[in-house]
């Protein structure tokens, strides 16, 4: 790739990568738990919000060390999830995806909450009024109303996963090919002599793929506002 | 058709128990804000779950564990905030409506757009509509989706008194046009007078009175429900003649000679006149401004708590309410099957209230 090395480029595919899918797998995650905050109520919504949130307030590295002890070969998460599916998070590419999530999550639930809570229920009791079944309802009128708000999380949360170093590094390290993503490999290229070079091309990528993410959604929210 | 509805529910200090049965054409739920009359609409629809009963034309919509979905019941909702997608056009809100619908009687989607002018707003989004016009999509929408029967909630309280104006001859060409039967909930008696058959009565989550509007508006009983500003029969007639601005209209064998009438010679009008506005007399009053003078008996004086009375009159088979002092009852000695003279105020029948 332009400018970049084997080794820088493979950093570069390896973040797109495990950004996009983190957004991909996050993102109805997030529109439940979104709409379970917005319209329900339950014993323990507070401490189910609170728990969402604590990734952004809590020190990265902090999230990634918890990540470790939960979801390690050792820890409870991880011993269960290797026994019943073969699934590893430890030292894996899957653990980076499963930070990057983790860590995206609040940014999204928030933004996609806030939609939820700026669409009447007025208007969906209206389309139900109308003979429109749930489903119909919420593909009908809720998504469209709530799509901007959608928009911005998604966008948010992969500008989230892109970025994800501290949690990331703490839990599954930097291994070229697995977990090495793109701020790890600018991280390392400032670390050895002469480096400055990948890392300042390596920075334009990721300028790059940022003012891109911006300018698509924009794109796509001029769109949706026609 | 025939909606019946016994529901109950206790929110609070609050207690809902609503029993009514709506027989067909325009039922008016009318009490005050408060009175639980949006809470019996949300219940019939399907949007609040209350305890009881709802039967629609003999289908169970509601009764112990069952419950129909709102979307199962095919109930239209014309909601006082219009609620119209902000997301779609007036075009693609009407189509909404006819999406889902079934069942009911359907009115052609032309048809529904000639009677309700929305011809000039099918290209405009919600959000460039003006209250009235709002109203009329969401009325359009909600009679497209082919409902078994309308409910109303206040759908002219948002408005001014022009737009009011503007929407109700649409009301009641849709009354005319449509064997649809509807639930209208208002606290504004004109609507109620000009367009409802049955009145249902409401007052702290109680229905206090239910009946046909003009036997419930004649009946001295009810002035208190009504609320004695509100209070008056409503009478039918036919346009017999127009002169000096006021409108000759025959009620029964009288003639009653009303200003601001501007219906054409034939049509028929709803009048309601107001009980305040009935003068009584024992003798034919002469030489007075009043234009008319009509000989009646009556039927029956209810004294209140207050200082005033009403006084059921029949003149000559039209029923008509007076609400005079307690004071002038006991000077003028009324009783019942004495023979009076009453006096109506040509002024008394505003514009508003009257109707075909």
């Amino acid at each position: 790739m332009m400018g970049l090395d084997a080794g820088a480029a493979e950093a570069l595919r390896l973040s797109l990568w495990v950004a996009s899918l983190a957004t991909l797998l996050s993102l109805p995650l997030a529109l439940g738990l979104a709409w379970l905050l917005a319209r329900r109520d339950f014993p323990g919504k507070g401490l189910l919000n609170a728990a969402i949130l604590l990734p952004l307030v809590l020190p990265p590295v902090v999230t990634g060390y918890l990540l470790l002890l939960a979801f390690g070969r050792t820890g409870p998460v991880g011993r269960t999830l290797e026994a019943a599916f073969g699934l590893v998070f430890a030292f894996n590419w899957t653990g980076a995806v499963l930070a990057a999530m983790v860590m995206g999550l609040p940014l999204m639930v928030r933004a996609m909450r806030l939609a939820f809570e700026a669409t009447p229920p007025g208007l969906e009791e209206a389309a139900a009024t109308l003979g429109a079944p749930s489903w119909a309802v919420f593909t009908t009128v809720t998504l469209p109303l709530i799509a901007p708000g959608v928009l911005a999380g998604t966008v948010l949360g992969f500008a989230k996963a892109l970025g994800e170093f501290g949690a990331t590094i703490t839990f599954v390290a930097a291994i070229p090919g697995q977990t090495l993503t793109l701020p790890s490999a600018i991280y390392n290229a400032l670390q050895v002599p002469g480096g400055e070079a990948r890392a300042a091309a390596l920075t334009l990528w990721a300028i790059a793929v940022a003012v891109a993410a911006v300018l698509i959604s924009e794109w796509l929210a001029r769109r949706m506002a026609r | 058709m025939s909606l019946e509805v016994q529901l109950r529910r206790e929110l609070g200090a609050f207690t809902l128990d609503a029993r009514f049965a709506a027989p067909g054409g325009v039922t008016a739920l009318f009490g005050r804000s408060g009175a639980g009359k949006s809470t019996v609409l949300n219940a019939v629809a399907g949007l609040l779950r209350c305890a009881g009963r709802v039967t629609l034309d003999g289908r169970v919509l509601q009764e112990g564990r069952t419950f129909l979905a709102p979307h199962r019941r095919r109930i239209g909702y014309v909601f006082q905030d219009a609620r119209l997608f902000p997301h779609l056009d007036v075009a693609a809100n009407l189509d909404y409506g006819a999406r889902f619908g079934q069942g009911g009687p359907a009115i052609p989607r032309a048809r529904v757009i000639e009677l309700l002018g929305l011809g000039p707003l099918l290209a405009r989004r919600p959000g460039a509509l003006s209250g009235g016009e709002a109203q009329r999509v969401a009325l359009g929408r909600a009679l497209l989706a082919r409902p078994a029967l309308l409910l109303m909630d206040e759908p002219l309280a948002a408005l001014d008194a022009p737009r009011k104006a503007e929407i109700l001859p649409y009301l009641e060409a849709l009354k005319a046009e449509a064997s649809l039967p509807i639930l209208y909930v208002s606290h504004a008696m004109d609507e109620v007078a000009r367009l409802a058959d049955t009145l249902v009565l409401m007052n702290a989550g109680q229905v206090t009175r239910a009946g046909p509007l003009r036997e419930v508006l004649a009946d001295p009983a009810a002035v208190p429900l009504v609320g004695v500003r509100d209070a008056g029969a409503v009478l039918d007639g036919v346009i017999t003649g127009q002169a000096d601005g006021l409108a000759a209209i025959a009620v029964g064998p009288h003639v009653l000679h009303l200003p601001g009438v501007g219906a054409p010679v034939g049509a028929r009008v709803r009048v309601r006149v107001l009980a305040q506005d009935v003068i009584l007399a024992h003798t034919r009053p002469k030489e007075l401004s009043a234009l008319n003078i009509l000989p009646a008996r009556v039927r029956a004086v209810q004294l209140g708590d207050g200082p005033g009375a009403a006084v059921a009159l029949d003149a000559g088979g039209m029923a008509l309410l007076a609400r005079i002092t307690a004071r002038s009852a006991r000077a003028m000695d009324l009783a019942e099957g004495q023979e009076v003279w009453a006096v109506l105020k040509a002024t008394s029948v505003a514009a508003m209230s009257i109707g075909t």
